[in-house]
Formats: C-alpha cells, structure tokens, sequence
C-alpha cells in the first residue's frame, strides 16, 4: 500500500518522537553489546577455567582475587554478572531476530500465498492459521519444549511455530487488498508471471506492515523464551539467556542478593520495552492497514 | 402567523469551529423564529449550516464548535448562556430532538423500554411501573401497535418506521415547547415518510409544539411547514410563509432550488440546475455568498448584504421579488 | 440461540478431538512412546513389560483408539511421583488455579476498565498518557518479572506480604477456597495482582478505543439530546457497548492466563496446577505432563464455548437476530 512519504520524510516523522528515539538507541546499544559480547566481556563466564566458585555471590563492585572488578556482581557459581548478562543479551537477541526472521519468512509465503491463490487454497490455509491463533501461545510453546527437549534449535523451532500464523494472517490481508488494486489487474492483463507479480508488486506494498509486526512480534519472542527459560524450558544451563539468568537467581532474592536476579531483568525489560515503542511508533508513521 | 409571542427566538446567532488553522465561521448572523402550534421548515443542502443551527439551539454543539455570538431565546428567556447542567434540565423537557437515522439513534444494546425509561427520569422521578406507563401511553399516541410488546424489544427487531415513531415518542415524553427534527425522514421510505409527516403535523397542531423540520429536501417540507427558511453556507438566506416563498420567491437561490425539483407544474421541461456549488466554509467570498453563481450579481454583491424585511424577508440586494417591509 | 449453541458445541468438539490426535501422534512421533509411559530407571526388561503392557506394539492407529478410549473413560495415566491417577490429582489442585485466574479477572476489570474510560474521555489529558503509558509497559512485561519486582519489593524489602504459597481455606462447594479468609487473600494478593496485568493492559486499550468509538456515536448524541445525566450515560449506555469488544478479548485471552498462570504459580509457589506441570518437569513425570496439556486443551475450549455464549448474552443482535 502506498505509504505517505519516501523514507527520508518517513525517517524524519519517526525523529519527531523523542520517546522513539530514545527507544531505537537503547535498543541498538543492546544489539551492539550483545553482539560484541565475545570482545567486550571481561570474562566468558562459560570457560570454567576463568571462574572461581570462591567468589560466588559477591555484591556489585567487588574486587576478584586476580584484580578484576566484578561491576555487577557475581552470582551462585562465582561467574561475573556483567560477563553473564552481556552473553545472556546476545542470545536473547539472536533468539529472538533469528525466530521472528525465520517465522516473518514462513508467515509471508504462506499470506502471499493463500491471497493470489484464493478459494480452496486460500480456506485451508486460513483454517490452519484461525487454528493456530486460537490457542494461547505460552501454551503452544509448552507443549512443543516439553516434547522436544532443551535446545537453541527447538526453543527457535517453537517460536517460529507460535509467531508464523500472526504474520500470515496480515499480510494475507495486505495483500488481498493489493491484490485488488489496478496496476496488479494490469499487471495480470499484461500475462507477467504469478510468482513476478508477487513479489515484485505485491511484496514491497506488504513491506511497511511486515516490518511494524515483526517489530513487535521480536519484543513479544524475547519476552516468550524469557519466560520459557525462567521455566526451565527450550535454552540449556550452558547457553543462558536472560531469562535463564533471572530464573538462576531467583533463589538468591530472598535473601537480599538482588543483583543476580533484577540486573538481568532490568536489561530484559529495557530491550521488550524499546522494541514494542519502536513497533509502535513505526506503526504511527507508517500507518499500515494492520 | 398567530399573535402569541414566539416561542423561539434565535437573534443573529453565530457559531465557529477553533480549529488549530483558525476560526471557521459556520454560522454567521442566523435569525429566525418559531411560534407555538408553528411548523418552519429549514432548508438547505449539505455544508449549509442547518444541522448545526439546531445543535446550537440545544447546546450540543460538538467541541470544537461553539456558540460565539447571537441570542437564543425560549420563550424570552435567554437560554444562550445558561450553564451546563442548566442546559442538560432543557434538553428533553422542553427542546426535544429527532435525528435522522434511527438505526443510528437508538442504543443498539439497550431495550425500547429502558431507553425510554432513562429519558423519563432524566427529568422527573418515577417508579418503574409509573415509568412504563407512561411509555405505553407515548407509544400509543405515535400510532405503535402493540405497544407492549415493543417496549421490550431491541432498536434491531423493529423496522425503519417504527423506530422513528419511538424515537418522537421519546421527544414528546415531557410535551416540550419545541422540537428540532433534524432530517427526520431521509433515511425511510417514501411510504413511511409520508405517515411520520402526517404523525407529526397532527402532533405539533393538536399540542401546539413548535417544530423545527431541518430538511435538504425541499418538496418533503412543502407539504407540511406553515414557514420556510433557506440557508446558504451558513446564512439564512430568505425567510417567509410557505406559500408565499414557493409561489414567488424572492432570492435567485431559492428560486433556483424551487427550479430544480419535479412537479406536477413543470412536467416535461427540463429541470433547471444551478451551475457550480455552494464554498466551502473555508473558503467563502467576502460578500453574498451565492454571488458566484447567481445570475444577477453584480459588483455590489461583493459586501455581505444585509437582510431586509420581517416575516418575509431576504438577504438579496436584487430580490426577484420586492418583500414587504 | 439453541441452534447457536449447539453449533458452537460441535465445533468445540472437533477441535478437542483435532488435538487429542496431534498431542499423540506429536508424542509418538517425535519421541519414543515407550518413554512416556516409563519412568527414567526403567531397564530392558521393565520397558518390554510395559511395551506388552500399554499394546505399544500394535499398530499406531489402534494405539490411538486405546488412548481415545481411556481418554473418554477419565482415564489419563498414572502420575510416576504420586503414583495416583493423574486426573485425581489435576483435580485436586484446580481449584487454586482457577480461584487465582478468577481473582486477577477481577481485578483486570475493577482497575481495567475506570482507567481505560477515564483515559478514553480525555484523551490527550496527562492522566490518560500515563495510564495508556502504564498498560504499555503491563503489557509488555514478562509475567515472571513481574512477579519477581513484587516479591522484591513487597516480601523482601517491606515485608507486607508473603511470597509463598496460599493462605488459610474454608471448604465451600465441595472444595476449599482460600478467597474468604484474611490470611488467604493476603497470600492471594500478589500472585493475582502479577497475573492480572497483562489483562489488565488489554482491558485498559480496549476500553478506551471503545470509548473513542462510542462516545462519538449517534446514540450517545440522541440520549444528551433528552437530558439524559452524563453518569447515567457513561455508567450504563456507553459502558454496555463497550463490553461486547472487551469480553470477547477477554475470552480470547484468559486461556493465555491460564497457561501464564503456570508461571506466576511457579514463583510464587502457589499449589496449583500450574506448579504441578513444573514440578512435573523438573523431575519428567510424563504421564503427569501429558495428562496436564490435554486437560488444559480441554477447558480451553470449554473456555471459548463459554465466551461465545457469554457474548450471545451481552449483544442482543447476535441472540435474537434482526429484522431488517
């Protein structure tokens, strides 16, 4: 669908929220900690040669026996908090971009799909997807992790399969009303190939949707294998997420070391909370039939 | 008309919108008045300004319209600067309203009865059973067959007709002074628009309720309005007993609108259509505002003309026709 | 309305059956089934045992029908830690699960909805930013770290409240419910106050859309135009359209709470069967888990059947049809 303005007066509509942008750097900051967490970490606190059990739950800001200052603490097994949290952003973000990617891929084929084909196709396709929709996702997520097991590969495959039918169904819905409009009925007059008109036409115009959904479909992954983390479900104990980490030092809460638990959080809750303002605000500028 | 005083006066009200971009001026210098037992038909088309009178007449005015300058008087009392809550014991009591769809108007998830239970007691305090009664007796009076029944049905089991009938037995509920209709017909039928204009004819002379019947239809309001007022963006634009503005009307608008509706008179010739239309609010020349179209302006047209005569009167530096003074 | 229902019912009844077959061809599939049904210190002998036992050896499709047929008969396993039936216990611990759901639906609404109207009727007031600011960040919270801020503040640091467990019960309706005593709403309070927030955020824009649309409509006009009070007008004619939209999210939703309630019980220990279903992870007593995901499948649907209805209800075009 034609959006109001090229990307350079889209961009600078987006600019006018300062809320938004505030939002986009928080969470690019955390993009690039977490993905820079290999170099810049002080410590892989998944070598246990760098640990030292000796210096478990020590409070923000102690000093190591080798010299080395534990900024955020350090939690049950002796690991630097700051180290854990850096690698627990990376992968709750890979996780999260790599599963909203993929199910941003399967969703759109099978919308573009069922709205050109229409009829029989197009009912079976949707009935699945009601289906799907219908059951709470948590619930879905469950079922899937307890079947499978514990695994970067099954937490990915299971928020692939909780967040496909969402995308399938707006975009289905983009493109049926694209698919009305006259340059396709040209398009088709002029005998240029199904799969051509999809997505060379068709496509791009479903683009600004895609994007918003997808946006805020990240915030709600991430926030969905926290908690299936914090359940003790989908990542294993040697690749912590977030969730995983908040989940580790729940123990710890009640006896005041605040740290291993609620510092973890803070940064999940900074990261959902950027990313559904940018989703959002994209969503404001960009004014997509959703 | 008659010599009792009016019951409505509106003295040269004024209403704007105060948009962000500025004030739009959208009714400008509006005057007319209404008598007891009187039925005045204000015409005009879309954007003329007529629904707008009769919401600044009840104070419903959405913001950010508002009242900005003028009188409004019911029954001599000025009612334009009343309070809110002074505002809210009129509306009902003794200014009724009817809109134009009553689909749209009655609440869709409430029963006949409760609906019309809230209007009673919005005024008065009544028991449930006192409530219904005199329900049953305003059904009736509108002609409704088993009113019962109806009472305690939803807006969506009964017909277009029938709905409108309730909806002015709910403006009669507290046997106001005045009641605004506001397109009261356009969305019904021609058949049924016929019986709720006979309904309310028979209504306002039996009672003697002054009735304000807003219309962009012409013809409709012919056959039932003692007077008739025609409004152009945001003007009245002339005024007059019914059969004396039909036969010889005085402004080129008017006559124009006349022109332009099927009758039995002008069977065979062409209908006559006024060239270009009616300015946009924002958009308005600076004196008469029918000037652009109008066949006989001139450049005297271009100050805004003032409105001459009494009873019958026109806002027209050429009338078609000399009205009385 | 009865052909309504009876539609409704059916539907309901296939989707039941659609995933009985996908939770067990799922199990079947994907893992051994054998393993389902044995515990993790079985040895060869004890898994031929049960392979005879459970008819593992026959062919899927006549597994199945012996699973469909236990299914119909109330018969869903044996819990391995428990050793009892693993309906038995389901049902001993639902009624703690489904007083907590019901108490944070309360609350959604009782907080939920004045929110969401007072942001509706104005707007662009600061109150009504900071409330739609609120139900973002409702929204966009992880249950647990919800939970996880409370305990925090309210156990830890102030001591108000206890984090763990449930309060003093009374039996009533041939179960204990703890929502009449002090001490059970003390404990009560926080766990149904976590869970309550997503709905709560749900409740608070969908009210204040409705708001938006209604407040504008051509009834809320007609009914100024009699004189009718503004409270009269907010309290009963705006707020009885906005329902329709709100109860059927809700209804959509709640089996979301269900299933969130899973977590809130798991940090807040509270005996449900949430914590039943993580504790029954924790040590893989799969019948328990399989036991549990059927049944919850189960009164989701129930759940929706109960929504449609609960919707015939409160819109009357839907329950008498029309006669335009």
């Amino acid at each position: 669908m034609p959006v109001a303005g090229s990307p350079r007066d889209l961009w600078r509509r987006f600019l006018q929220s300062s809320i938004a942008v505030v939002a986009l750097i928080v969470f690019l900051t955390f993009c690039v900690l977490g993905f820079g967490a290999p170099f810049i970490a002080p410590q892989n606190p998944y070598d246990l040669a760098q640990v030292d059990i000796l210096d478990s739950l020590l409070p923000p800001g102690s000093v190591s026996f080798t010299g080395m200052t534990y900024w955020l603490g350090t939690d049950g097994q002796g690991r630097d908090m700051l180290s854990a949290m850096l690698y627990g952003i990376r992968i709750s973000l890979i996780v999260g971009l790599l599963s909203g990617f993929l199910a941003l891929l399967l969703g759109t084929a099978v919308g573009l799909i069922a709205a050109y084909k229409r009829g029989w196709v197009d009912t079976v396709l949707m009935r699945i997807v009601d289906l799907q929709l219908s059951f709470p996702t948590i619930l879905v997520a469950l079922i899937l992790l307890v079947i499978l097991g514990r695994g970067v590969d099954k937490i990915i495959f299971a928020l692939v399969v909780v967040q496909w039918a969402y995308f399938a169904r707006t975009v289905r819905g983009v493109a049926l009303v694209e698919g009305a409009r006259e340059y396709v009925e040209a398009a088709r007059g002029l005998r240029l190939g199904g799969v051509r008109i999809l997505l060379g036409h068709i496509l791009p115009n479903c683009l600004p949707t895609m994007l918003v959904v997808a946006t805020m479909q990240m915030a709600a992954a991430i926030s969905l294998e926290a908690t299936l983390s914090f359940l003790g479900l989908g990542l294993p104990p040697t690749r912590p997420s977030l969730g995983l980490l908040i989940a580790n030092g729940f123990d710890y809460l009640q006896s005041g070391r605040y740290w291993i638990s609620v510092l973890p959080g803070l940064v999940l809750l900074a990261i959902i909370i950027s990313a559904n303002v940018l989703g959002d605000r994209m969503r404001d500028v960009l004014n997509p039939r959703l | 008309m008659t010599d009792a005083p009016p019951v409505l006066e509106v003295d040269t009200l004024c209403t704007s919108f105060m948009t962000a971009g500025g004030e739009i001026k959208a009714l400008r210098d509006v005057s007319f008045s209404v008598s007891r037992g009187e039925i005045l038909g204000l015409v005009g088309e879309s954007g003329s300004g007529k629904s707008l009178t009769g919401f600044s007449i009840n104070g419903l005015l959405s913001p950010p319209g508002e009242v900005v300058g003028g009188h409004i008087r019911l029954h001599g009392q000025d009612i334009s600067t009343l309070s809110a809550e002074q505002m809210r014991q009129l509306r009902g009591r003794r200014i009724a309203m009817i809109f134009q769809d009553p689909m749209m108007t009655l609440n869709p998830v409430l029963r006949i009865e409760t609906q019309m239970r809230d209007a009673l007691r919005a005024h008065e305090t009544l028991t449930k059973a006192e409530a219904r009664m005199r329900a049953l007796e305003a059904l009736d009076e509108v002609g409704i067959p088993a009113p019962a029944e109806r009472l305690r049905n939803y807006p969506h089991q009964l017909s277009g007709g029938m709905r409108q009938r309730v909806a002015i037995a709910i403006a009669l509920l507290h046997k106001p002074d005045l009641i605004i209709a506001d397109e009261p017909t356009t969305a019904l039928d021609v058949t049924i628009q016929g019986q709720i204009l006979a309904l309310a004819q028979t209504l306002c002379k039996e009672r003697g309720t002054a009735l304000i019947w807003i219309t962009h239809d012409l013809a409709v309001v012919a056959g039932i309005a003692d007077r008739i007022a025609v409004m152009y963006a945001g003007r009245v634009v002339e005024i007059g007993d019914v059969d004396a503005l039909l036969d010889d009307p005085a402004h080129p608008y008017t006559a124009g609108l006349i022109g332009s509706v099927p009758a039995r008179g002008n069977r065979g010739t062409p209908l006559r259509q006024i060239p270009g239309r009616m300015p946009a609010l924002t958009d308005l020349p600076p004196g008469c505002a029918f000037a652009p179209r109008c066949d006989f302006a001139t450049a005297a047209c271009n100050s805004p003309p003032p409105m001459v005569g009494s009873g019958r009167a026109v806002r027209c530096i050429h009338p078609l026709t000399e009205v009385a003074r | 309305m009865a052909e309504f229902i009876i539609k409704r019912i059916l539907q309901a009844i296939l989707v039941l059956l659609v995933m009985t077959v996908l939770v067990f061809f799922g199990v079947n599939v994907v893992g051994n089934p054998v393993y389902i049904f044995a515990s993790s210190e079985c040895d060869q002998p004890c898994l031929t045992k049960i392979i005879a036992d459970l008819g593992l050896d026959k062919p899927v499709w006549e597994q199945y029908l012996v699973f469909l047929g236990n299914l119909l008969q109330g018969d869903l396993g044996n819990s391995f830690t428990h050793g009892v039936p693993t309906l038995t216990l389901i049902l001993e611990r639902l009624p703690a699960t489904l007083e907590l759901a019901f108490a944070a639906l309360v609350i959604a609404l009782v907080v939920g909805l004045p929110l969401g109207m007072l942001a509706g009727l104005r707007p662009h007031a600061i109150s009504s930013r900071f409330i739609m600011g609120f139900s973002m960040v409702g929204f966009s919270l992880p249950v647990f770290w919800i939970g996880l801020i409370m305990i925090l503040i309210f156990s830890v640091q102030l001591g108000w409240m206890p984090s763990i467990g449930r309060g003093d019960t009374i039996p009533m309706l041939g179960t204990d419910v703890s929502l009449f005593t002090l001490d059970g709403l003390h404990h009560l309070a926080m766990p149904a106050f976590t869970l309550s927030l997503i709905m709560m955020a749900m409740v608070i824009r969908l009210t204040r859309a409705g708001m938006r649309e209604v407040m504008f409509a051509d009834y809320i006009r007609f009914a100024r135009a009699n004189g009718i009070r503004e409270r009269r007008i907010l309290s009963v004619h705006v707020l009885k359209n906005i329902l329709i939209p709100i109860v059927t999210v809700l209804g959509m939703e709640f089996g979301g709470v269900i299933a969130f309630a899973v977590v809130v019980e798991s940090i807040f220990s509270w005996p449900g069967v949430g914590k039943m279903l993580i504790d029954a992870i924790g040590v893989l007593d799969r019948p328990l888990i399989v036991a549990y995901l059927i049944f919850v499948v189960f009164m989701f649907v129930v759940l929706n059947l109960l929504v449609d209805v609960l919707y015939s209800v409160l819109d009357p075009r839907v329950r008498l049809g029309g006669k335009e």
